[in-house]
């Protein structure tokens, strides 16, 4: 077996590697140098890649954020660490009129190689201004990757994969995880931005899950198991690319999807999964598609109400129930 | 003054090929050839002229929705540029930028933006790089006088100065955003004086004069590259045309023709050729030549982009992602 490690630790290693790598890699954000990013996971580069390549900067989304553009156009590897996802929105015009246009605006007379990490989720207890899963917004917006990896070894290797990367990208961590350990290997490894993965087989349903989605679902997998029911979960890892091949062909087979994300009910990851199987798998479906998703709210401070603001696996059973009535 | 004569010489050029080049795409876009929209930079020439020709081609500039000027100062050919403003994928972004957009990072041109004050954080992060991997080289910011109201020119001033960055903020103050004067934009005349805010040199110059423009980017460009940080630099000028060709009466509705005239005979070029000829830098004759050489690669550029064939289809999909 190899070693465990959390997630936060999982991206450590995957910026150590690179920065070691290609002096062109650096960190900018926000207590991302001395205190080691808000959740650690810078800790310790700036003690060894000095305070010019792990750059502490002002509370200055739009300056840091355009500040990678301008970088990454002129030869370097910027990796910025936005503190919650929430805050993206001050440096939105950097995001989706600069960052995501440059390379096609310029004819591919520019290349803007730069990671934008995010996190998202609730269930910290940070209320509705830093626990917000909008991610399924930059699905929208051409010309921007979007990693969400779901396990402390994709964390690691997507990241190294994303900063090789000659295209910017949204890398969306979940906050609730950084803790979660898997096993990483010690050694550098790629893992590919844009091909999901089948995490458990099954013949009977078929659940496309993101992030913490993903054990919640396998968990409602195995106990469905003992009902009979073989559900096939699927690690969607990347909105964009969107691995339309992998969902369908689980959809062909099942004859059946669920969606599970965290963002909000409308507009989220789910919605864009269910447009593209009605266009193209209509026929195979057996059952209406169920998004489990966040509601329609924004995240209340309460415990209570945070709590259920979350989708839980009772959520996933729920559907998996109301899919079975059509099986 | 002590400026060599090959620049001066070089100074008057580059204003001219600007107003020959703006004049000609006002009247192309008048007569329906060039699509979309077009700002033009007539009246303010002595600032870019003047400011890129204390820059190389490793030195970086960001430029705005007015960027005809800046991208030709720094360089730009014109047959690439007019084939961009036609759309035509012989142009600089094979049809796909248009005018605002026009770019090439091999000759340090990051860029024309659409955005008001998108360029600012752009060039904050041109500066690092310079800092980064190639000391000695500058980033150089061009915006408007309504940008620097905008939160990117708070946030990137006060970056650049607390990183010490090789930029260069040129604030061109032409006293107008869109429609709305300066007087009722903000309760400052003299944007430079934001510099202290941010405890990075400021200065104010006159933008209609290119010795001037010349010499202040010059000290500005020389501290930078000596690694003393950013400066803001505003020079003070005014837009001849409408905000865009198609701004009914050149502004009509937020300024009186007086105005206007009163600014006309402030020109720019005018007022380098007296220099030039009081100096007894060129003559009459050989500024003439210029403007009639100048007259013929235009119109060379022109027939290139009338000949050059429009982007297939396809291309649209091109260049999404890397």
């Amino acid at each position: 077996m190899s070693r465990v490690i959390t997630y936060a630790q999982a991206l450590n290693e995957a910026l150590a590697h690179c920065m070691d790598q290609d002096d062109s890699v650096f960190i900018m954000g926000e207590d991302v140098g001395r205190y080691g990013g808000i959740f650690q996971v810078t800790a310790g580069l700036q003690e060894r890649f000095g305070v010019d390549r792990v750059m502490d900067t002002p509370i200055s989304e739009a300056a840091f954020v355009g500040g990678a553009v301008g970088a990454a156009m002129t030869g370097m590897r910027p990796v910025v660490e936005i503190m919650f996802i929430d805050f993206i929105t001050v440096a939105m015009d950097m995001v989706i009129n600069q960052m995501a246009k440059m390379h096609f605006m310029f004819g591919g007379r520019a290349k803007v190689p730069m990671v934008i990490r995010v996190n998202i989720g609730a269930g910290r207890g940070t209320a509705a201004q830093h626990s917000q899963s909008f991610h399924a917004i930059f699905q929208h917006i051409p010309g921007i990757k979007i990693a969400m990896p779901s396990t402390p070894h994709d964390a690691k290797g997507m990241l190294i994969e994303a900063i090789q990367d000659d295209n910017p990208v949204l890398f969306v961590e979940h906050k609730k995880m950084y803790i979660d350990k898997g096993e990483v290997p010690e050694e550098a490894y790629t893992v590919p931005i844009g091909k999901a993965k089948v995490v458990r087989p099954g013949k009977d349903i078929t659940v496309v899950a993101t992030l913490n989605m993903v054990a919640k679902a396998l968990a409602v997998a195995e106990e469905m198991a003992g009902q009979g029911v073989d559900m096939e979960v699927i690690d969607l890892r990347a909105l964009c690319p969107l691995d339309r091949e992998a969902v369908l062909a689980s959809v062909r087979k099942t004859g059946t999807l669920i969606t599970a994300d965290e963002g909000c009910h409308t507009g989220n990851m789910g919605a864009e999964l269910a447009a593209m199987v009605a266009e193209h798998a209509l026929d195979s479906l057996q059952a209406p598609i169920i998004r489990v998703a966040g509601p329609d709210t924004p995240v209340a401070f309460s415990p209570p109400l945070e709590q259920a603001f979350i989708p839980s696996e009772q959520d996933l059973k729920d559907a998996v129930s109301r899919v079975l009535e059509y099986l | 003054m002590d400026i060599p004569l090959k620049t001066v010489r070089q100074l008057y050029r580059t204003m001219v090929v600007i107003r020959a080049f703006e004049e000609k795409v006002q009247d192309l876009y008048a007569r329906g050839h060039i699509p979309g929209l077009a700002h033009l930079y007539i009246g303010e020439e002595a600032i870019a002229a003047g400011v890129c020709a204390n820059l190389g081609d490793k030195d970086y500039i960001t430029s705005t929705h007015r960027g005809h000027g800046h991208v030709i100062a720094k360089g730009a050919l014109l047959k690439p540029m007019m084939a961009e403003l036609y759309g035509k994928e012989t142009g600089y972004c094979k049809g796909k930028g248009g005018s605002m957009h026009i770019a090439d990072v091999d000759l340090g041109i990051l860029g024309a933006n659409g955005i008001a004050g998108g360029g600012l954080p752009i060039a904050v992060g041109a500066g690092l790089s310079c800092k980064m991997k190639h000391p000695g080289h500058v980033a150089v910011c061009f915006f408007g006088d309504a940008s620097s109201n905008n939160g990117t020119f708070h946030e990137s001033l006060n970056f650049a100065a607390v990183h010490k960055l090789p930029v260069v903020f040129v604030c061109e103050n032409n006293g107008f955003g869109i429609s709305v004067s300066q007087a009722q934009h903000q309760a400052i005349t003299d944007i430079a004086i934001r510099a202290a805010g941010y405890g990075m040199p400021g200065q104010t110059v006159d933008g209609n004069d290119v010795l001037s423009v010349y010499l202040a980017a010059g000290e500005a460009i020389e501290r930078a590259r000596q690694g003393q940080g950013p400066t803001l630099l505003e020079c003070k000028t005014y837009r001849w045309r409408g905000h865009h060709e198609g701004d009914p009466n050149q502004g009509g509705r937020y300024r009186s023709k007086e105005d206007i005239q009163a600014w006309v005979e402030k020109c720019p070029i005018k007022r380098f050729e007296q220099y030039l000829s009081k100096n007894k830098v060129m003559t009459k004759k050989q500024m003439q030549a210029v403007w009639d050489e100048v007259e013929l690669e235009i119109t060379g550029s022109i027939e290139f982009a009338e000949q050059s064939p429009f982007p297939p289809l396809s291309e649209m999909y091109q260049d999404v992602l890397a």
